[in-house]
């Protein structure tokens, strides 16, 4: 990977104006920021958002705080809604009833209760009929804007308020779903695993291919949310790197079905070093549950086996 | 027709409303002041910073101006004090006081 | 020059739709309707229209794609039935809340359950609050005829609603009935093009749709979305007058079927009016003064006009095909009667649930019914309010 100067990329004009009501400390917004600067500059762009924190606090009537045109359909259905718009946009383009030199992307923002759950059948369609464009989950492991539901990508043992750690509970009991992997058996031109790190490089360089790979691309980014997992807000960025120091969120793309991992620790660290800063796997620290979090740590490292044999292949 | 955001708010009459509440205009946002929010205020120290800017991509509300490839102080109209920058920084160009 | 031909009502619209030739359409198939997306597809596929076509994983989806090309500044539309509509009930709302002009071809047909694929009106019916314009046919030709005044009426200025254009399934919509079609050019024409003001694909001028609302808007945007429903009733007669000066055919929110000295009138919507209207005739034939009225449009509700068109008979039937399961009557029997209350016609009404789920309607039926309708008014006899027609039972009716 190279191309990329953030001294240069942080003088783009910013696409995600401030003024929204997302809590202080949000990484949602912070990455929403950084898919939004991969846009070059003087291409048009068309947002589709889920129902979600992000929509329900960046429009908020009469308050918008996206630049581009943008769209909240429902909660369920931003992969079909943004697949209305870029059918719209081939259709005028056909017709000759936009500009020829106008040129527009389609990107979309749902968070993984919008992507992963209710509204995975839109999102798989979408996927499937290969619209040209880039489905953003914003992926805080749990229903944010409802209070801390669990979701399916909700990692195992987490305390949520739907799974709440009791006398009879350890929080949930499943493990979270691979969405990448199963966005990517769609066989989508583009599919990608990025979170926040240090220089923003690495999602930067994926959010560029995403929106111009002509087809359907999908990003699974991990924002975390700092009530819902339980940290200071200003940890943000500590607690991403632990995610992917201790490989629970491995940086890899899958470019036209070639799996590769952009990111290899020199030294993978253990499990405990990203649940200990998190006050939902507070419980996993007391004595007594040291096989709890063996459990997390064997799950880290089947997949972890697993993604780098589909990256050697 | 182009929305003026500064003719709506909870007063105007349902005629004067935008037609499915649709904004015809883009960051309307920047008018509305969420710095109130602010418990702990950010403060930039300028003779420390070296331009890195590693600070600017972390905040969550686009409160660090950045124009040709240098940061200036603080949005505080919009900056709600999360304290994500104060972290990012390597040269301790940033830091936090109580209070707004 | 119209062209004299043979089609069922899905043909008819499928051929609408081409002659329209709209920017977009999303649909996923559902009996009775499928036939509309697959003739749209064959003519798209022999390059007789150049619609995109998105073939959806589902009638949420397809509404959903729709309302993102109509926001985007296309004209856009689907069709469905049952089941169908009932999935994207959620997004009718959003589409008639967000002001999007688009059409939806609507093919009638029961919700389930049993699951049956035959015709009623409780999909149409389930959607009746959701703030689209309903028009209903009484055969193919009123089909067609309706699905090409449909965007005129939609895209209206004072309208931008969305015209959900409904034909009972099987009866209408696979029934081959002789039609006249009006020629590509002249259709056109009449619909016109599409040039929305402000759309997502607008470059430089970018729009914001779909927002959160706190209580302080929403209340005020629903009263519009209201006002733009009451507006769409001289929009619908002016499209009317237009299509007939062009085409010749004569439509308005409802059709009085020889009511004009009758004393018994029978209220109804859809293929049903057919049947109805050929009892009228026998009877007429045997000098009973018998008449129907048929509601093409049922939203806006024409409730003043109706009670107008009623005032003068000694008592209606107000036919609903679905149940409302509230133990008084459906959707027409409520609204009906409270038009007439408001405008203070106290006349005899009784409301008969028929047809339900493909049963069949008959002109003996139809006899049945206003036979009671005389008994009711002449000889004062005490009928149940709300009764099932054609219903097997071990009471007599």
């Amino acid at each position: 990977m190279a191309g990329y100067n953030l001294k240069e990329v942080m003088n783009k004009p910013e696409r995600l104006a401030p003024g929204h009501r997302m809590c202080a400390g949000c990484g949602a917004t912070i990455g929403v920021r950084a898919v939004l600067r991969a846009l070059h500059e003087g291409d048009y762009a068309v947002i589709g958002n889920a129902t979600g924190c992000l929509e329900v606090s960046t429009y908020m009537y009469p308050y918008t705080a996206w630049e581009d045109s943008y769209i909240h359909n429902a909660f369920e259905n931003a992969g079909a809604t943004l697949s209305g718009v870029e059918t719209a946009y081939k259709a005028l383009k056909k017709r000759g009833k936009l500009p020829a030199d106008a040129n527009f992307k389609f990107i979309t923002f749902g968070g993984d209760g919008g992507t992963y759950d209710i509204g995975f059948q839109s999102l798989s369609g979408a996927m499937e009929r290969g619209h040209d464009m880039v489905y953003v989950c914003y992926d805080n492991g749990a229903y944010m804007n409802t209070g801390i539901q669990r979701s399916s990508a909700t990692p195992m043992y987490a305390d949520t308020t739907t799974t709440p750690v009791g006398s009879q509970s350890n929080g949930k009991m499943q493990n979270r779903k691979d969405l990448a992997s199963i966005i990517a058996d769609h066989d989508v031109p583009y599919v990608a695993q990025t979170t926040l790190t240090k220089d923003f490089k690495d999602i930067h360089l994926k959010s560029e291919k995403a929106i111009y790979t002509e087809g359907a691309s999908f990003l699974n980014l991990m924002t975390p949310c700092p009530r819902g997992w339980r940290y200071e807000t200003a940890d943000i960025m500590r607690i991403c790197q632990l995610a992917v120091e201790t490989c629970y969120w491995p940086l890899f793309e899958v470019d036209h079905g070639k799996w590769t991992l952009n990111y290899e620790p020199k030294k993978k660290l253990p499990i405990e070093d990203f649940l200990r800063e998190q006050g939902r796997f507070k419980h996993l620290f007391k004595p007594g549950n040291e096989d709890l979090i063996a459990q997390f740590q064997a799950e880290v490292d089947r997949r972890w086996e697993d993604l780098q044999y589909k990256c050697a292949r | 027709m182009r929305t003026d955001v500064n003719t709506i708010n909870e007063k105007t009459p349902h005629e004067d409303l935008t037609e499915g509440l649709m904004m015809f205009a883009q960051a309307t946002s920047k008018n509305f002041n969420t710095g109130e929010w602010r418990t702990n205020t950010p403060v930039f120290c300028a003779e420390k910073c070296k331009q890195c800017l590693l600070c600017a991509p972390v905040c969550p509300d686009s409160a660090i101006p950045v124009k040709d490839s240098k940061r200036s102080d603080f949005d505080y109209d919009h900056c709600k004090g999360c304290g994500i920058c104060v972290k990012a920084c390597p040269f301790g160009a940033i830091e936090m006081r109580e209070g707004q | 020059m119209s062209k004299k031909d043979r089609m069922s009502g899905n043909e008819a619209v499928a051929y609408a739709i081409r002659q329209i030739n709209p920017d977009v359409m999303p649909a996923f198939p559902i009996t009775p309707s499928t036939e509309i997306p697959q003739m749209v597809s064959t003519y798209i596929a022999n390059g007789e229209m150049d619609t995109e076509f998105i073939p959806v994983e589902s009638e949420h989806s397809s509404m959903s794609a729709a309302i993102g090309a109509e926001a985007a500044g296309a004209r856009s539309l689907t069709a469905t039935s049952s089941a169908g509509l009932a999935l994207m009930w959620e997004e009718l709302l959003l589409a008639a809340s967000n002001r999007m002009p688009l059409v939806l071809a609507l093919v009638n047909r029961t919700l389930s359950g049993p699951i049956n694929i035959n015709c009623d009106h409780s999909d149409s019916m389930g959607a009746r609050d959701t703030g689209w314009i309903q028009i209903y046919a009484e055969n193919n030709q009123e089909a067609y005829d309706n699905f090409i005044q449909a965007y005129p009426i939609a895209e209206d200025k004072r309208v931008h609603l969305p015209v959900m254009i409904c034909q009972d399934g099987f009866i209408t919509s696979h029934a081959v009935e002789n039609i006249l079609l009006e020629e590509d050019a002249a259709v056109k024409e009449f619909v016109g093009e599409y040039n929305p003001e402000e759309f997502l694909l607008n470059p430089g001028k970018p729009i914001a749709v779909g927002p959160y609302s706190i209580s302080s808007y929403a209340m005020e945007a629903r009263y519009n979305q209201e006002l733009a429903m009451e507006n769409s009733k001289e929009v619908i007669l002016e499209v009317a007058k237009k299509f007939k000066e062009k085409f010749g055919r004569g439509f308005e929110l409802f059709e009085e079927y020889r009511t004009e000295d009758a004393d018994y009138i029978m209220l109804i919507m859809g293929s049903a009016a057919g049947t109805a209207k050929q009892a009228v005739d026998d009877l007429r034939e045997k000098g009973m003064k018998v008449g129907v009225l048929k509601l093409r449009v049922f939203r806006p509700f024409p409730a003043e006009e109706i009670a107008m068109a009623l005032k003068n008979c000694k008592a209606v039937a107000i036919m609903d095909r679905t149940e409302s399961y509230n133990g008084h009557g459906g959707p027409l029997a409520s609204e009906v009667t409270a038009g007439l209350y408001r405008s203070k016609v106290m006349i005899e009404t009784v409301c008969y649930t028929y047809g339900l789920a493909g049963r069949d309607f008959t002109v003996e039926t139809a006899y049945e019914i206003f036979d009671e309708l005389k008994d009711v008014a002449e000889n004062g006899k005490k009928v149940k309010q709300h009764r099932y027609i054609g219903l097997r039972s071990k009471e007599r009716s």
